[in-house]
């Protein structure tokens, strides 16, 4: 009984026994934020990597890919056709697109992606990060009319994301007005042509013989004068382009997207022919009917994706005499449940391992995750040193506390108190601290993770500079997750160094003699 | 020299034989005693010829030199000598809290100084009261708190809480008798050094022990608050039976006792 009450008192009356208290509750309060801020993270990093990639993707080693899609995918079915849900070819490749800008010509080195309209959305979550709230329901490379999203509709919450003016245009609209200002300015550009022309002629004219007249909307260019069967820009779109948003548009530091291409802009892009050996550069251009925002940077401003028919026509991917194109992979979503390893394995049993690989979403990021992981780990064994490092606190004032305490520890044995006793004293002294700052720690760190936005809020105003700014990083929020788990191993955990940490003075105060420990001044 | 080695050898001795004779105490502790020790001890406490000696780096000192104490219940016995005399050692080795070097101590006809530690510790919780020249209060405890702690620590924290009413009660019936009903939510540090050691006789009391063991309780006070404290003392080996061994250095509060007993150097003098 004494042992609870004593302790009791210990803790209500010596201040500095809570000082040492301090470090643990620090050192805890750091794990839980750290490592709910790291789960968080790596959670929306998985679901993003998983957004982009199909659960299992066969993939064809040979750079003509593998000829005849559609048998492939029927011998895919007789494989593992119980486990899986929806298939789709693609062609994958890299590519240059260019683009102009107010004038000027922009290049951006891309990975071509060639895609089934049809299916692309049923493998992955493509379809959620497109910008058309009708593309995300069905996936079609004909530019819409408009409506497309103003508000990022990815933004958690909405109401943070700072609005896209420039989207409510995109579209046709956005494509006639460009159509117009081209024409517009190649109206005048062919005016000025011609007067140029007309000057140089009537420089060669014998003097005195008057110019004739420049006629500005004469010649074969005028727009008026345009036969039926040439490419009416404002009316007709090339094939379809589905671009990486971060190709499209930057973000400047307030968290504003401003758009260099919008739904609408047509592109060129030119990639590797591989009818000719060795394989030749070829352009076609492509409009752009949405952006991709997968909110990945090095996806969202690498990735160009096309129909698959359109690029295997024009990397001369059909066999001539079947007209049956080649495809560079199979992406497959399997049915929920299922585990994708077990579809690659049987996949990699069925196809020859010379010519096809199967590897699931986890294995294409394997390196990624395994580095997050790590990071993980590394992070939570210098934290945890850190609340070893508390645990000598705790020892060094346990110990000075011992020290002051002798007079009272040979008190208590003259009146009957074990060594046993004596010692359980200062152990669960030693608990309750642990327990106090743990649980002090923990609702510290609970608290600063649910007003993290905040805080970092807060923390950018005071120093002048943005902690957390959302043009680095993709979300506009700090993303956290709380695990219950990974919270009681934490408080566990601290609890335990400082229950350790207090056994070597308890034990100092249960060896004490009574005589000496009475006559200690 | 060889005196020190002498007693050195003498202890190691000893301690082999109390092992020996802790392993029998722990097989019974209540089977009676054989009869050879029985009939060497006839009063409530017996201590016979006690050797004790402290170690000063090399040096052993002796401290006591074979000293023979006998008290019969009931009786009130001061032990008085000059500082260094070794009367506090003598009261400390009677109250197992210190093993002496030779000799033994009888408690009601049992031997008590070999005990094993956790018998011991009973044996001072429960049937042994105890005070000492400077109060030793619990500083963080109140007054009650205080004279509660013997019964905290022989009852566990169920059965005491379950009984923490009779306990509070019996605690604050000893110190309205002491006369500290006032002061019973008092600090120690709030207080006069007469009502600390008040308080510290109603510690000792709480369990209702069979002896006292008081250690210079008066040293530490002036003349009248001292004389208060006697009274206390005297009152309780009157009314209650109590039975009281009391060091002093003081020959005016010796005499208060009943019997008086002279150490010097180390040894009982007539």
């Amino acid at each position: 009984m004494y042992k609870l009450f004593l302790c009791k008192r210990y803790l209500c009356t010596r201040y500095i026994a809570l000082v040492s208290i301090i470090s643990v509750m620090l050192g805890v309060a750091t794990m839980i934020v750290v490592n709910s801020v790291m789960e968080g993270f790596a959670t929306e990093m998985r679901s993003r990597l998983h957004g982009i990639y199909a659960d299992v993707t066969l993939q064809s080693r040979t750079a003509s890919g593998m000829p005849d899609a559609e048998a492939h995918m029927r011998r895919i079915k007789k494989v593992a056709g119980d486990d899986i849900e929806a298939m789709t070819p693609t062609v994958v490749g890299p590519a240059i697109l260019n683009f102009r800008f107010r004038g000027q010509w922009i290049t951006h080195q891309i990975q071509l992606i060639g895609v089934a309209e049809e299916t692309q959305n049923g493998v992955s979550d493509f379809g959620k990060y497109l910008q058309h709230p009708e593309n995300r329901k069905q996936l079609s490379f004909k530019l819409r009319e408009g409506g497309y999203d103003v508000i990022d509709h990815q933004a958690k919450p909405v109401g943070k994301a700072k609005p896209r003016e420039q989207m409510k245009k995109a579209g046709w609209p956005h494509r006639r007005e460009m159509a117009q200002l081209a024409a517009f300015n190649k109206s005048l550009e062919d005016a000025r042509e011609a007067a140029e022309t007309n000057a140089d002629s009537a420089a060669e004219q014998p003097a005195g013989q008057p110019a004739g007249p420049a006629n500005p909307f004469a010649g074969p260019s005028s727009p008026f004068k345009q036969p039926e069967n040439v490419f009416d820009p404002a009316k007709e779109q090339h094939s379809g382009a589905v671009v990486g948003i971060a190709i499209a548009s930057f973000r400047n530091a307030k968290g504003e997207d401003h758009f260099t291409m919008l739904p609408g802009d047509d592109v060129q892009i030119t990639f590797a022919n591989t009818t000719s050996q060795p394989p030749k550069p070829a352009s076609d251009t492509f409009t752009v009917v949405d952006l991709y925002e997968s909110k990945m940077s090095e996806h969202d401003s690498k990735i160009v994706f096309v129909p698959i028919e359109r690029l295997q026509k024009l990397c001369g991917m059909i066999d001539p005499s079947t007209g049956i194109g080649a495809v560079s992979s199979i992406q497959i979503k399997v049915k929920e449940g299922v585990d994708p390893a077990v579809v690659r394995d049987k996949l990699n049993g069925a196809f020859s391992q010379h010519f096809y690989m199967a590897y699931t979403w986890e294995d294409a990021q394997g390196a990624l995750l395994a580095a997050v992981d790590l990071e993980i780990i590394i992070l939570n064994i210098l934290l945890f040193m850190i609340i070893t490092v508390a645990g000598f606190g705790i020892l060094a004032i346990f110990y000075m506390v011992v020290v002051e305490k002798t007079r009272d520890i040979g008190i208590l044995k003259s009146l009957g108190a074990s060594d046993r006793g004596v010692m359980g004293i200062f152990l669960t002294y030693g608990m309750s601290l642990g327990l106090v700052g743990a649980g002090a720690g923990m609702v510290i760190g609970l608290l600063f993770v649910a007003y993290i936005n905040e805080i970092a809020k807060l923390l950018g105003k005071i120093t002048g500079r943005p902690v957390f700014s959302p043009d680095i990083y993709y979300f506009y929020e700090i993303p956290t997750i709380v695990q219950p788990f990974t919270v009681a191993w934490i408080v566990l955990g601290a609890m335990a160094i400082a229950v350790a940490a207090s056994v070597l003075p308890a034990q100092r105060a249960a060896n004490l003699h009574p005589v000496e420990a009475l006559r200690y001044e | 020299m060889s005196n020190s080695t002498q007693t050195a050898r003498n202890s190691a001795n000893i301690a082999r034989h109390r092992t020996r004779a802790g392993g029998h105490e722990l097989a019974g502790p209540h089977v009676a005693i054989p009869g050879k020790s029985e009939e060497s001890s006839s009063g409530q406490l017996t201590a016979k010829n006690i050797c004790k000696s402290y170690r000063k780096g090399q040096v052993a000192v002796p401290v006591l030199r074979g000293v023979d104490f006998e008290i019969n219940r009931g009786e009130f016995a001061a032990i008085i000598g000059q500082s260094g005399s070794g009367k506090s050692t003598l009261l400390h080795v009677m109250a197992t809290l210190d093993a002496p070097d030779s000799g033994q101590v009888y408690f009601d006809g049992r031997r008590i100084d070999n005990l094993p530690a956790s018998a011991r510790d009973k044996l001072r919780n429960r049937r042994l009261g105890m005070i000492f020249q400077f109060y030793h209060l619990l500083p963080e405890l109140t007054v009650l708190e205080n004279v509660l702690a013997p019964l905290m620590i022989s009852h566990g924290t169920l059965s005491y809480f379950i009984s923490r009413h009779k306990h509070r009660r019996t605690a604050a019936e000893l110190l309205e008798m002491v006369g500290l009903g006032h002061r019973m939510k008092h600090r120690p540090s709030e207080i006069s050094g007469g009502e600390m050691q008040r308080a510290a006789i109603a510690r000792a009391l709480v369990t209702s022990p069979e002896l006292l063991l008081a250690d210079e309780p008066t040293g530490n006070l002036d003349h009248s608050t001292g004389e208060d404290i006697m009274e206390i003392l005297r009152t309780l080996n009157k009314r209650k039976n109590l039975t009281i061994v009391m060091v002093t250095h003081d020959q005016a509060i010796a005499e208060e006792a009943d019997r008086i007993v002279r150490l010097v150097d180390g040894q009982i003098a007539i």
